[in-house]
């Protein structure tokens, strides 16, 4: 595989780990203070209270400054599947093109034509019309969440789908089996309800800052009321649909799993890891050194029953996977690295004879050799893979973002829980400590939002299609220097921007919601 | 049952509309380069940031949607322009990044880089935005350089190295230059040209109508003449240009790819109804700046044009994609060249995007329905601080 160069698909990956990762600041933010917005305008509708409505207001304006840096990084991200990774783009476009058609004329116009209203239309419509604007905009919003994340559950375990090998590509013939499949409708629950979290999360933390500065009280305490009772139902909503995540991912995606955890040797009754350091010095997956630097702390058999309600079941580690001969949950037995790369071999020969056949117009053998790749196709991917080693995802990284992800679940949790048992006891404000800490709830709720992201996308290496197609035969026939080029382009560019968006929303939160009805 | 091929005619004609509105739209960038020539004032300037602001939404959301339209329904056009005229797309997406903070950053206080900096991120998506997506959409009809081999991702990674050093990709971009090659032919920036100027004429026709400042109207319309003559010498040397040249004709028997005589000119006239609405689309834009020029008192043009932009440019689309033309023609190779039969979405995928398609006369219904609650009188200074949200 020398052939490719390895360093195309570094800078691919990083470009597009860089933009997917910029627009992953925004987009949770405004996924979650729409809906905070949106309730405020509702309490201003229902008790005309002025005071409301200047609440909703403010809360607008910061979400305006943040949708447009939303919206410039998501058109990046857009486009990217084809210019850099422009065989994956052919190989399943008619499948993945699908949702991102879809998202774009049902969603991202019903948000743009509505968030128009929600700005201007304030003496232009009525009460109500203005009501239902802010809600479409929002549920805009969402609906885009919804097919994307479509597009991207769809990218882990590919459904509804066939191989034509008169196109080469892989073509839909189920498209609900797409559209609801249940890694996306889990990736949409848990991906929109952890905005919440981060919404609430913000709003909490400016309102929080008002108190410790002692200022515009009436604002803060309606702020704080309404936030803190949301980020703590989203918290737990949170883990409920995360785990739910984790089941599916135990069940589609083994590799994932164990990684997440630093499973090596996996069994019936495994463990769930409370709290562990994953050796940095293991080399090999089949080497004699110990997976963690002390014994983990861990609650017996949790994995097990975490994935599949049964202390009983048999979760498998990285060396199982690579290994095989275990019992799958079928009843057969799973194969080896070995022998699934050999499948994922005979069909990539029959294609390429399917292929020569078809030059040749030779319709028998056509047909010979469709059938030995339909019969093989499962493992189409492993073809292209050379070692074992490269099944494995990063390691470290996978295993912390996903820790990372559940302590900051538990702490944010247990934070939004005194906010609320606080604020509605009206004995806040004299609690410094705790408005301290939750100014901290922003940047913990960042670093969950996005180590999710690094669980999903890291945990899934190599492949860009679950078993299908990995990184290496999805990328484009460009340079590197190009993509070097652009990558640090792209860099700057969202870095001064963001540093723009930064200071512009200090700003605005240090005027305050007083001051912002200009 | 819709037949295939009826509904690679209706994709290909679903993407010529939103190609059309899309230029039609470019009002918008339009408008964002006479940003440093038409306002003579900081309230005139702020009153044409903010009518352009309240729009470019549209603009953008139609660009999104066009990549994404295009992607679903002709994925190997997505997978061999944009992988292949890497530069020339990425320069695209730059300046269409930059002005999607624009209009939200520029006049709020502390925002690192100054007013003057966004002004100058508008300027730039208004002339190369405009520029840059006309000279891609000549490429249509003048060619680019590419291979496609539809089986490749079977090769072998060694040996079989057909394609420079990448054996299993789809297509190969054959100029080193990634895109940017097509500014080496003038037809390309004749086109180009055209877009631009046509921009600029729509958003001074936008700006005659919405404007209720009589000092900036009266500029507008100054500005019009000087833009509509540019547009109209630019548009008339691509169009005459084109409908003499040689187009790639697709067998639709064999599907071979090959050169033919007067290509674009027959297929208006062997499609009547084409042919009909792209004169008619002409007839109103140039209806809607004629009158405009001579009718000092007339603010309608905007109506005229508008639609017109839209027909006509639906109309040059259905042209390079219609009647077997191939809509994405390679130079390099004929027949690697892309028809709406070879580079579509499967069958089963066109009629899924065909069912949901059906639900866009409601998404422009309620489009319609915000523009008009948003537009009932003319707009200057003192709307900006009723409706709260100043650019
Ligand atoms: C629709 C699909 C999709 C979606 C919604 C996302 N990604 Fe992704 N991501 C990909 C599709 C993808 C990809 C195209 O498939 C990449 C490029 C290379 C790869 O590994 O997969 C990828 C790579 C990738 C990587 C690099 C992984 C590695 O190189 O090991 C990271 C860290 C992320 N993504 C992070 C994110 C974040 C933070 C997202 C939240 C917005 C996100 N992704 C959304
Ligand atoms: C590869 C993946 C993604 C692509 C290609 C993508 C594409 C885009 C594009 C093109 C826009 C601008 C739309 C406009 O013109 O209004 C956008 C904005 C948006 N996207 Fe994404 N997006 C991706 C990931 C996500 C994810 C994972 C989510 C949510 C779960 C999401 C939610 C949103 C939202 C809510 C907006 C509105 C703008 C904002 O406030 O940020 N996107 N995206
Ligand atoms: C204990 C609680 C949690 C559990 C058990 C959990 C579990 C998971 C799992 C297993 C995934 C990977 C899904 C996949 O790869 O398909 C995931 C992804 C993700 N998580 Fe969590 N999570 C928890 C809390 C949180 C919190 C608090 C946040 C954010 C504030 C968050 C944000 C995300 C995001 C954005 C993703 C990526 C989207 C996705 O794949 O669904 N999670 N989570």
């Amino acid at each position: 595989m020398e052939l490719l160069n390895a360093s195309l698909i570094d800078w691919s990956r990083a470009q597009f780990a860089m933009t997917a990762m910029y627009h992953w600041l925004f987009v949770p933010l405004t996924l979650g203070l729409g809906v905070m917005m949106a309730i405020m305008e509702t309490m201003y509708v229902r008790t005309g209270e002025l005071q409301w409505k200047n609440t909703a207001k403010f809360w607008q304006k910061i979400f305006g400054i943040n949708f447009a840096i939303g919206v410039a990084t998501g058109l990046i991200l857009e486009f990217q599947f084809g210019t850099n990774w422009s065989n994956y783009s052919y190989f399943v476009g008619d499948i993945f093109g699908a949702p991102l058609a879809i998202e774009g004329i049902l969603a991202f116009f019903m948000e743009a034509t509505f968030i128009s209203i929600m700005f201007f239309g304030w003496k232009r419509v009525s009460k109500g019309a203005h009501l239902a604007a802010t809600w479409l905009t929002i549920l805009g919003a969402t609906i885009s969440a919804w097919w994307i994340l479509v597009a991207n559950g769809w990218m882990q375990n590919p459904v509804g789908m066939e191989f034509n090998p008169l196109t080469s590509r892989n073509e839909m013939v189920d498209f609900f089996a797409v559209a609801l499949s249940p890694i996306a409708v889990n990736k949409f629950f848990h991906t929109v309800i952890s905005s919440w979290i981060l919404g609430a999360a913000f709003v909490v933390a400016v309102a929080a800052w008002y108190f410790l500065k002692d200022r515009d009280k009436e604002f803060a305490t309606q702020s704080m009321k309404i936030a803190s009772v949301f980020g703590l139902i989203a918290c737990i909503l949170t883990l409920w649909t995360g785990h739910g995540s984790a089941q599916q991912v135990a069940e589609k995606q083994p590799m994932k799993l164990a990684v997440m955890e630093g499973l090596y040797e996996g069994g019936q009754n495994a463990d769930l890891i409370i709290f562990a350091i994953p050796n940095p010095s293991k080399e090999k997956y089949n080497d004699d050194t110990d997976p963690y630097l002390f014994p983990p702390i861990a609650l017996p058999g949790g994995l097990s029953f975490l994935s599949y309600s049964s202390f009983d079941a048999y979760i498998p580690g990285i060396k199982n996977i690579i290994e095989g001969g275990y019992t799958l949950n079928d009843g057969t037995k799973a194969l080896s690295f070995e022998e699934k790369k050999a499948v994922g071999e005979k069909a990539r020969t029959a294609l390429r004879k399917f292929k020569e056949a078809e030059k040749e117009d030779n319709k028998a053998e056509m047909a010979v050799q469709k059938e030995i790749l339909d019969a093989n196709y499962s493992y189409f991917g492993y073809g292209f893979l050379d070692k074992a080693e490269e099944l494995i995802p990063h390691i470290g990284l996978t295993y912390w973002a996903f820790h990372i992800m559940i302590y900051s679940c538990g702490a944010m949790t247990l934070i939004f829980l005194l906010l609320t048992f606080f604020i509605f006891r009206k004995q806040l404000a004299s609690k410094k400590w705790l408005l301290w800490v939750a100014i901290l709830l922003v940047p913990m709720a960042y670093a969950g939002s996005q180590a999710g992201w690094v669980v999903a996308e890291v945990g899934r290496q190599p492949w860009a299609i679950q078993d299908v197609l990995p990184l290496k035969a999805a990328v484009s026939a460009i340079s590197t220097g190009a993509v070097k080029t652009t990558f640090f382009l792209f860099l700057t560019l969202f870095t001064l921007l963001l540093v723009a968006e930064i200071g512009i929303m200090i700003n605005q939160i240090k005027k305050g919601p007083s001051k912002s009805e200009d | 049952m819709f037949t295939y091929e009826f509904l690679q005619h209706y994709w290909w004609f679903i993407i010529s509309l939103l190609g059309g509105l899309l230029v039609f739209l470019l009002f918008v960038q339009g408008g964002q380069s006479l940003l440093f020539s038409l306002p003579k004032s900081d309230k005139d300037s702020m009153i044409l940031v903010n009518a352009l602001g309240r729009k470019w939404e549209y603009t953008f959301t139609t660009l999104v949607t066009f990549g994404g339209a295009f992607f679903a329904s002709f994925p190997l056009f997505y997978s061999t322009s944009f992988g292949g005229a890497y530069w020339v797309w990425m320069l695209i997406l730059l300046c269409f990044v930059i002005q999607a903070v624009s209009y939200e950053f520029m006049n709020k206080p502390n925002n690192f880089l100054g007013a003057k900096t966004y002004k100058w991120f508008l300027f730039l998506n208004g002339l190369l935005g405009t520029f840059l997506l006309g000279a891609a959409v000549a490429t249509f009809f003048t060619g680019s350089e590419f291979t496609v081999g539809k089986g490749n991702i079977a090769n072998l990674l060694t040996g079989e190295a057909t394609l420079g050093d990448h054996t299993l990709a789809i297509s190969a971009w054959q100029s080193a230059w990634h895109g940017l090659e097509a500014l080496a032919n003038l037809r390309n920036w004749m086109l180009g040209f055209a877009v631009f100027f046509l921009a600029r004429s729509l958003a001074c026709l936008f700006f005659i109508n919405r404007l209720a400042d009589e000092d900036l109207v009266r500029r507008a319309r100054k500005t019009l003449i000087i833009n509509a003559v540019p547009f109209l010498i630019t548009f008339l040397i691509f169009l005459i240009w084109t409908l003499m040249a040689d187009g790639f004709g697709v067998n639709p028997t064999t599907g071979e790819v090959s050169m033919v005589e007067y290509k674009y000119f027959f297929n208006l006239i062997e499609m009547p109804i084409v042919g009909i609405f792209f004169l008619l689309g002409v007839v109103g834009v140039l209806w809607g700046l004629g009158k405009t020029i001579l009718d000092s008192k007339y603010t309608k043009g905007i109506w005229f044009a508008g639609v017109g932009t839209v027909v006509t440019v639906t109309c040059l689309f259905l042209v390079s994609g219609w009647n077997n033309t191939a809509f994405y023609p390679s130079t390099f190779d004929l027949q690697s060249s892309l028809t709406i039969f070879n580079a579509s979405s499967s069958e089963f995928t066109l009629t899924v995007m065909s069912v949901v398609s059906l639900l866009v006369p409601f998404v422009l219904g309620y489009i319609i329905y915000a523009w008009n609650a948003l537009e009932k009188k003319k707009f200057d200074a003192d709307d900006l601080k009723e409706d709260g949200h100043v650019y």
